[in-house]
């Protein structure tokens, strides 16, 4: 059972003070450990700002240096903020449709069932990148086809074998989008490429650096996120094959299991915010210009509000978690990754008897006075037929 | 069965009827706008905040300490505000009258 454990490495920093440090690039982070708090400070965006001026900065670790454009609507502040999230929040709630999920059953069933054919699979890049790359076919609207680069690109797209940060691998993607927008402005079509190319907001057209910065937040806020929540998942219940058996018994019960596992890996390990005056945090003094940031990880796991709140609870009746970050800027891509987990587990509990790991190495996050796990690098797994 | 009648921001008034489930599963099927429901009904996501009406309000009730805490950073907070996947259709009064709050 220890393979799908994710221990909560925060306990006894955030019941000592409530906060840890972490020194990232030379520019010091506040990391906000209790789920009060954290909450406090997502609500509270003119204090803890998204929007300022230097791009990149509000990410742990900074992409200060390897990053120009501005992620929107992720990098902007009410009242911009809303006009953006206006626009596209109609389109990020495609996956509500019948037919989105239909096409999406079917992405989902042929990755499931590969791996069924085969012997064994490695989960990271055999399932859950493929997983996760021909789904957001269906999230931008265009050619299934597109998945098959972006697959190619590997897991590691924003990062080499030894840096977090590559601003070659960045640049990759970046220059991609590029062509991709001249694409669709020399041929329009229904994509979102398209939907923001023709988009208004306060009586003007977006700029092409506008519609890449909604572009970039698309891939990069639902890749690593998307494929550690898949994998993890995996790893859960490949250990807990009665967790499985009660999925196909109960299926009532797949909202709350879904949310559960989403609480319990917290698939992104925090987010940052720049302060703008000086505060306070847990009674602790914080300079303007300095940073914070909001470690949901932490909250998910905070004594006070979840019980038991190191084990996955499958049928956790409330669960204000907040694994989709809290208040102003929430996750767009909510609704995407939610439709995911549901027909994944669906798939996996109509499909599959049992799942073997055979081989696990785990990817350990390093954030100075913690250490976090938040997924696999890779994930040996044979799958069994139901 | 008992009649629930949702009021948006825009004043639209959408009167629905129902047995079981939650008031909330009850916004989204009938399409109310500024319900969405998002985490399902785990008290995670806040979007499903409504302002009861207050004479409706002693029949509610009040919410428990952890809607309590999602509330106090919500939007548009009021002494009325519940998170509406949190009320049982079969626990509320009939003829209940819910405000929308986004």
């Amino acid at each position: 059972m220890e393979k799908s454990k994710f221990e909560d490495p925060f306990k006894e920093a955030r019941q000592d003070k409530g906060f840890g440090e972490m020194n990232d690039q030379n520019d010091p982070v506040k990391m906000i450990l209790g789920h009060k708090d954290v909450r406090k400070c997502a609500h509270n965006w003119k204090t803890f700002q998204s929007g300022g001026e230097e791009v990149g900065r509000i990410v742990v670790p900074s992409e200060v240096h390897i990053r120009d454009t501005r992620q929107i609507p992720f990098e902007v502040d009410p009242p911009q903020h809303k006009s953006y999230r206006d626009l596209i929040d109609p389109w990020f709630k495609r996956p509500l449709e019948a037919d989105y999920q239909t096409k999406l059953t079917e992405i989902i069933e042929k990755v499931v069932e590969d791996a069924l054919a085969e012997d064994n699979v490695e989960v990271v890049e055999e399932f859950a990148l493929k997983l996760q790359s021909r789904a957001l076919t269906l999230l931008l609207n265009i050619p299934f086809e597109a998945s098959e680069l972006w697959i190619s690109w590997g897991t590691h797209v924003f990062r080499s074998e030894d840096t977090a940060l590559d601003s070659d691998k960045a640049n990759i993607l970046y220059d991609y989008i590029d062509a991709q927008i001249d694409k669709t402005i020399a041929n329009p079509d229904d994509s979102l490429y398209a939907l923001l190319l023709n988009a208004e907001i306060d009586g003007r057209k977006l700029s092409k650096e506008e519609v890449k910065g909604v572009v970039i937040l698309t891939f990069a806020g639902g890749r690593d996120t998307v494929i550690n929540a898949v994998t993890n998942s995996i790893a859960y219940f490949a250990e807990h094959p009665k967790s499985l058996e009660r999925l196909r018994e109960q299926p009532e019960i797949l909202n709350t299991a879904i949310e559960e596992l989403i609480r319990y890996f917290s698939p992104l390990t925090q987010m940052g915010r720049v302060v703008t005056e000086d505060t306070q945090v847990c009674e602790h003094a914080i300079k303007a210009q300095s940073r914070i940031s909001m470690c949901w990880a932490s909250a998910n796991r905070d004594e006070r509000v979840f019980e038991n709140a190191n084990e996955v609870v499958l049928d956790r009746k409330v669960n204000p978690h907040v694994a989709f970050g809290f208040g102003t800027h929430n996750c767009l891509g909510a609704t995407h990754a939610r439709q995911i987990m549901k027909i994944l587990l669906t798939t996996l509990s109509k499909k599959v008897a049992s799942m073997e790991i055979i081989e696990a190495k785990e990817n350990i996050e390093g954030l100075d006075q913690f250490k976090r796990k938040v997924g696999f690098d890779s994930l040996q797994v044979q799958f069994n037929t139901l | 069965m008992k009649t629930i009648t949702f009021i948006t921001s825009d004043n639209e008034k959408i009167i629905t009827e129902a047995n079981s489930g939650s008031v909330m599963e009850l916004a989204v099927k009938n399409k109310v706008k500024g319900i969405d429901g998002d985490c399902g009904g785990v008290c995670s996501c806040a979007t499903c905040h409504v302002h009861v009406e207050p004479s409706f309000w002693n029949a509610v009730g009040a919410p428990d300490e952890l809607e309590n805490d999602m509330l106090e950073f919500d939007d548009n907070v009021s002494d009325f505000s519940r998170l509406s996947c949190q009320l049982q259709v079969s626990e509320v009064p009939d003829g209940l009258i819910l405000k929308v709050a986004k």
